[in-house]
């Protein structure tokens, strides 16, 4: 993406809460959300799709409730990083048995560990609250203990924050060897193989900074929200992400907001205005972008601006066919 | 631990085995042939659940005969699978067997997402609850424990029947045959002049009218909620990834293991009893990574 479209897109999130009423809290939502898109959207680099990062998400929205629950309150910060870190050792471990899958069994396996976890959380009702889940006490932010006014728009900045940070670092991420080896996942494996490279290696390394960036998420919506339910772990949780890694554009890490972005406008108005049939609205919108989109918004977006700028050339269908 | 209990969750195994089978066959028969996981699977099996339940309830309230809950299991099934299944296919999938998997299966988490939302527009939040089946055929007593018939006998016995049908089916008829051909290679059989695209179709509606067919017999054992649909199509994922993808037979055994499973940890250990099933497929995942039956595949380069 361009430096001017990405700082434009980030200077209008940054004042949208002004211009659009209500909806700050839609916006910390997203954007927290999104986080955890982009660490779907990471493996997808590898041709791996997870259907259960909701775990790492929910681990890290767990570990935010009991730091406050045990430790009075907690600090916002303090809580963000013990819930990226825990997220990031689960994510080692669980990665260690999981890289050595790939395509279906990869996404079950994934899917089983989050499950376990799920009726974890909803059994064990003395540790965790079971199906009512904890509430999270509000933290301070350094230090200070503040209302749930100005709490919020801080809150906020520091999810647009940890976005752009994400972004960038995730960016150059995919830029770097590691990322190039871990696109080699996708294309062919043993050809990496073959050059010395250890592919589960590689996996695994992208597997705990998915984890880790699921759990950013988690933190920021767990103490967003005020709430921490098992329902965080189900599986169509990680299907959501998954499901928004593919609307706003997998190819690119600025398609996660974007993707997030939509996903929760749309939900939130869907679901007030037409209750009873936002997930029609939902899926249908994901069947759209599927069928004629299949980069996703941000691929979208891309395209209608290089066919406005010039006619489409059969050199650039070729380029664009190598770069895929 | 006394022999009762034992027996007790034996059958209780074995009958929701029977359940999750119906549903695990027909995801297992269309992965097999079409490639596609396809998430929508599950509100087949809740569709089927909430046609057999209102239907059932309107026409014996109407004065109808009680043994139709038996004709209707079968016809709201292949209803289903042929209106519900059939459009999806035709309309959707059809278009999607070029694209990358996660793409395929996102289709199909679209559909799903789509069907929750149609099955509360038609039938509402409110449980449904409709069990002239279960009552029509009594109860027996075995080693002392009385059990609805339906549950022990009628659906073990038509799990079975549909085992032996289906692999019948699949090696001794036309239809089967091309089936199988396409699953074995969809290219040679392609070149051979073999239309893939209807033996898509008629597979995909099949497996369908199966999920259904679970749906309109789980219908009449338990009471018909909005997200059942949800909660079976993740538990067949488990049966069918613990038997390896795309194995009938395989299907049936995962079933039974992951049935009784469950239904030991109820009596046993009542928290595992969600967990079971994943963490029996984790631990068969881990020994033998492409599921129980699946054959060994040559590492290509």
């Amino acid at each position: 993406m361009k430096p001017a479209l990405f700082l434009a897109g980030i200077l209008l999130c940054a004042i949208a809460p002004w211009i659009i009423p209500n909806s700050q809290v839609l916006l910390t939502i997203a954007l927290s959300k999104g986080l955890a898109v982009l660490g779907v959207i990471v493996l997808l680099q590898a041709g791996q799709v997870s259907f259960g990062h909701a775990l790492f998400y929910a681990i890290a929205a767990y570990g935010t409730a009991f730091l406050g629950k045990y430790f009075g309150g907690g600090e916002l910060f303090l809580a963000m990083a013990i819930g990226t870190i825990s997220a990031a050792l689960a994510g080692l471990l669980v990665g260690l048995f999981v890289v050595r899958y790939r395509h279906i069994f990869f996404g079950m396996l994934n899917l089983s560990v989050s499950m376990i976890f799920f009726s974890i959380l909803e059994k064990f009702y003395f540790i965790t609250g079971g199906s009512d889940g904890l509430r999270v006490e509000r933290p301070s932010v350094l230090g200070i203990a503040m209302e749930r006014g100005p709490f919020e728009v801080v809150l906020f900045y520091v999810a647009l924050v940890c976005a752009v940070l994400a972004m960038i670092l995730i960016h150059r991420f995919l830029s770097s060897p590691l990322g190039n080896h871990l696109r080699a996942i996708k294309s062919n494996e043993v050809r990496l193989e073959y050059l010395g490279v250890s592919p589960r290696l590689v996996l695994l390394k992208g597997y705990i900074v998915s984890a880790a960036l699921c759990g950013l998420g988690g933190s920021l919506m767990a103490v967003t929200l005020g709430v921490v339910t098992p329902e965080y772990a189900w599986w169509v949780r990680s299907g959501e992400f998954v499901f928004i890694a593919i609307l706003g554009g997998s190819g690119s890490v600025g398609g996660a907001f974007v993707g997030a972005l939509v996903y929760e406008g749309v939900r939130t108005y869907a679901s007030a205005f037409a209750a009873d049939v936002w997930q029609l609205i939902l899926g249908g919108v994901l069947l759209v972008v599927i069928l004629f989109a299949p980069k996703g918004l941000i691929g979208f977006i891309k395209q209608r601006k290089a066919s406005n700028l010039r006619p489409r050339s059969s050199k650039s269908a070729a380029g664009e066919a190598l770069s895929k | 631990m006394n022999a009762q209990i034992l027996a007790l969750a034996l059958f209780d195994g074995l009958s929701y085995a029977a359940l999750v089978f119906m549903v695990a066959v027909g995801l297992t028969l269309i992965f097999g042939v079409l490639r596609v996981l396809n998430v929508a699977h599950g509100s087949f099996f809740a569709m089927g659940a909430y046609t057999t339940a209102s239907v059932g309830s309107a026409i014996f309230a109407a004065g109808f005969a009680p043994w139709l809950a038996f004709p209707l299991m079968a016809v709201s099934a292949i209803l289903i699978g042929v209106l519900v299944g059939g459009t999806v296919e035709k309309l959707l999938l059809s278009r999607i067997y070029e694209m990358e998997d996660v793409l395929q299966i996102l289709v199909t988490f679209a559909v799903f997402m789509m069907l929750e939302d149609v099955q509360r527009l038609i039938w509402g939040v409110q449980p449904l609850f409709e069990s002239t089946a279960v009552n029509l055929l009594g109860t027996i007593e075995v080693f002392g424990i009385v059990y609805t018939k339906y549950q022990l006998l009628f659906l073990p016995a038509v799990a079975a029947s549909v085992l032996i049908l289906l692999r019948l089916g699949l090696r001794h008829t036309l239809t089967g045959h091309l089936i199988l051909a396409v699953t074995e290679d969809r290219e040679a059989a392609i070149s051979i002049g073999i239309d893939a695209q209807k033996v898509y179709l008629v597979t995909f509606i099949v497996g369908a009218s199966l999920a259904a067919f679970g749906g309109a017999l789980a219908s009449a054992t338990t009471s018909v909620i909005p997200g059942m649909g949800a909660d079976m199509i993740v538990l067949s994922f488990a049966v069918v990834a613990t038997a390896g993808f795309g194995q009938i037979e395989g299907a049936a055994i995962a079933a039974v293991l992951i049935g009784l499973g469950r239904s030991f940890a109820v009596y046993f250990y009542p928290e595992l009893e969600v967990l079971m099933p994943y963490l029996i497929m984790f631990v068969v995942l881990l020994i033998r990574p492409n599921g129980l039956f699946a054959p060994v595949e040559a590492r290509k380069i």
